[in-house]
């Protein structure tokens, strides 16, 4: 390789951090981005001056095909789609990842080293996983199948088996490398491992497994710089994998839970009892929109802790017309947002980005947590087992120790809500039955409309 | 194992463990609101793998890497193009409070 072109592949990896480090702060993201692109460009065109092929036809054929699939995704995707988005595109590029492990070792093979076919093994095993788990995601999150985990009998040892079985072919075939048969059937473990692995897993975590899996793909690719000797591939694909470890480390930890009990807790599964038991013998106070309404001409501070139900029932933009009108009588408005709240990291901030709110009206879970007592309403816009007090102090929920945004410490919580169905965790939510609770029931978007329709009446 | 592929394992093995120190700070100081732009452009990012798959092509052994490398060129070039503009998208939509006080 001669020394312009290496010189290139820095450059690409110094824009790779900068791109990342510009990210940091919403006034320098943009510049964030450009930075990431540049670097990609640069490092495929270092890559093309070195390694020049002779099938220049299939290369273009190949990046036409990518940009005309690309360009309709990224343009006419909708907002509230995003975690669907996030996991297909794990998919491909995992499946990129592993099918170009594969490509290397028919390439090289029988005349492969042991340390060359292990560490390819090992990204091929991850890709594959990788690319089944992250179509998983995706129909979970586009509800093509259900968001409840799939729970059966000894559903942990047929995983972690489909697992183990995959590893023991590879060491089969890292000692007998001429052994190409061995690969598909390898392979066929790691997709079924991917499968069965977030299969199990339910909508509320999807926060977390998006973010193991986005760390994966990252890490694959890490892998094979491994492989080519790329310097490039490793800076990139670390940098990408240490993104999707911390993210996944934040999310758990917004739950108060570790990764393994993530992948194989299997939450909702066995408290469902204890919800009904205790919901049963009590009522909750129904309110009307009316009723909301006439509240509001007394508050001066009003705080909205929006959740999945809000992006489900698309309300983000109602939500925004709501805090206008009563911004403009002179009421503080602000949104709190729970880490976990949505089905990605930074999911709620997105939607209501969406609608225009300003970015500075977001607040997170640990700054807006000790203005509650001085609120005086909170808007619980389709959230549920965040905002749970029973995580304070009923050692026996599934929801124990996990942060929650304090609402019910605002003078009074208004509840919007369809039904009094549990939330993911199907917990009861104690929030429902404290005397400073007023239950509107309906579709979020419903009612805030019509909340609107009647504040500009008055 | 050579001692020149020796060498290279320890040089790359080093650039690893730092881009690893090196990645959990960057991201660490990402502030949350950005979460999902971040996610998007890692996996733009990570869609470097067009790389290896670009090396591949230079030289297959056959027609079967060739069609796997191929392959792959178009699955990580959809990841580059709509993960860079998706980010754009998104970060074009965050904007401060107007006439703050």
């Amino acid at each position: 390789m001669s020394l312009p072109i290496q010189y290139l592949y820095v450059i690409a990896i110094i824009l790779f951090v900068l791109s990342l480090r510009w990210m940091s702060e919403v006034r320098t993201s943009r510049r964030g981005n450009w930075a990431g692109a540049a670097a990609m460009l640069t490092a495929i065109i270092a890559t093309l001056l070195a390694f020049p092929t002779q099938r220049n036809d299939l290369l273009i054929v190949a990046i036409v095909v990518g940009t005309v699939i690309g360009i309709p995704i990224a343009l006419k995707l909708p907002m509230t789609a995003v975690p669907q988005r996030t996991a297909m595109s794990h998919a491909f590029g995992s499946l990129a990842v592993a099918l170009v492990g594969t490509a290397k070792y028919y390439q090289l093979a029988p005349n492969i080293d042991t340390f060359t076919l292990s560490v390819l093994s090992f990204e091929i095993i991850l890709g594959f996983l990788t690319f089944t788990g992250s179509c998983v995601a995706f129909a979970k999150l586009q509800e093509l199948i259900s968001g409840t985990p799939f729970i059966y009998p000894g559903r942990t040892v047929v995983t972690l088996s489909s697992l183990g079985i995959a590893i023991v072919l590879a060491i089969y075939l890292i000692l007998n490398p001429a052994q190409g048969i061995i690969l598909p059937i390898m392979v066929t473990f790691a997709l079924l491992f991917g499968f069965l692995l977030v299969m199990s897993i339910g909508g509320a975590d999807m926060p977390t497994v998006i973010a193991i899996l986005n760390s994966y793909a990252g890490l694959s690719a890490a892998a094979l710089g491994f492989v080519l000797d790329s310097k490039i591939l490793i800076v990139a694909g670390t940098l990408d994998g240490a993104s999707g470890f911390i993210l996944a480390l934040i999310m758990s930890k917004a739950m108060n839970r570790s990764f393994i009990n993530v992948l194989f807790g299997g939450v909702g599964t066995k408290m469902t009892k204890d919800g009904d038991a205790t919901t049963v013998e009590r009522t909750v106070q129904s309110y009307t929109v009316e009723d909301i309404a006439t509240i509001l001409d007394n508050a001066r501070s009003v705080v909205i802790a929006p959740g999945y139900g809000m992006a489900v029932s698309q309300a983000q933009h109602v939500v925004k017309e709501f805090a206008d009108i009563i911004q403009a009588r002179g009421i503080d408005v602000k949104y709190a947002i729970h880490p976990v709240a949505g089905r990605m990291p930074g999911h709620m901030n997105v939607l209501l980005a969406e609608s225009q709110v300003p970015y500075d009206q977001l607040w997170e879970m640990e700054q807006i947590n000790s203005l509650f007592p001085e609120t005086d309403i909170a808007i619980v816009v389709g959230a549920n087992d965040v905002t749970n007090p029973a995580s304070r102090t009923n050692p026996d929920s599934p929801l124990y120790g996990m942060p929650i945004l304090d609402v019910d410490k605002a003078r009074t919580v208004v509840f919007i809500k369809r039904t009094l169905n549990t939330g993911f965790a199907a917990v009861g939510n104690e929030l429902f039955y404290l005397p400073n609770t007023m239950m509107v029931f309906g579709d979020a978007k419903k009612v805030l409309s019509e909340l609107v329709a009647s504040l500009k009446q008055r | 194992m050579t001692e020149i592929a020796r060498e290279s394992l320890i040089v790359n093995l080093l650039i690893f463990v730092m881009a690893a120190f090196l990645g959990i700070e960057l991201i660490r100081h990402v502030s949350r609101l950005l979460h999902t732009p971040l996610m998007s452009l890692t996996n733009a990012i990570s869609s470097v793998s067009i790389v290896a798959a670009l090396i591949i092509l230079a030289k297959p052994k056959d027609n079967f890497v060739l069609l796997l490398a191929t392959i792959a060129v178009a699955l990580a070039a959809t990841n580059i193009v709509s993960g860079f503009m998706i980010t754009e998208r998104i970060l074009k939509m965050f904007r401060r409070q107007k006439g703050k006080k």
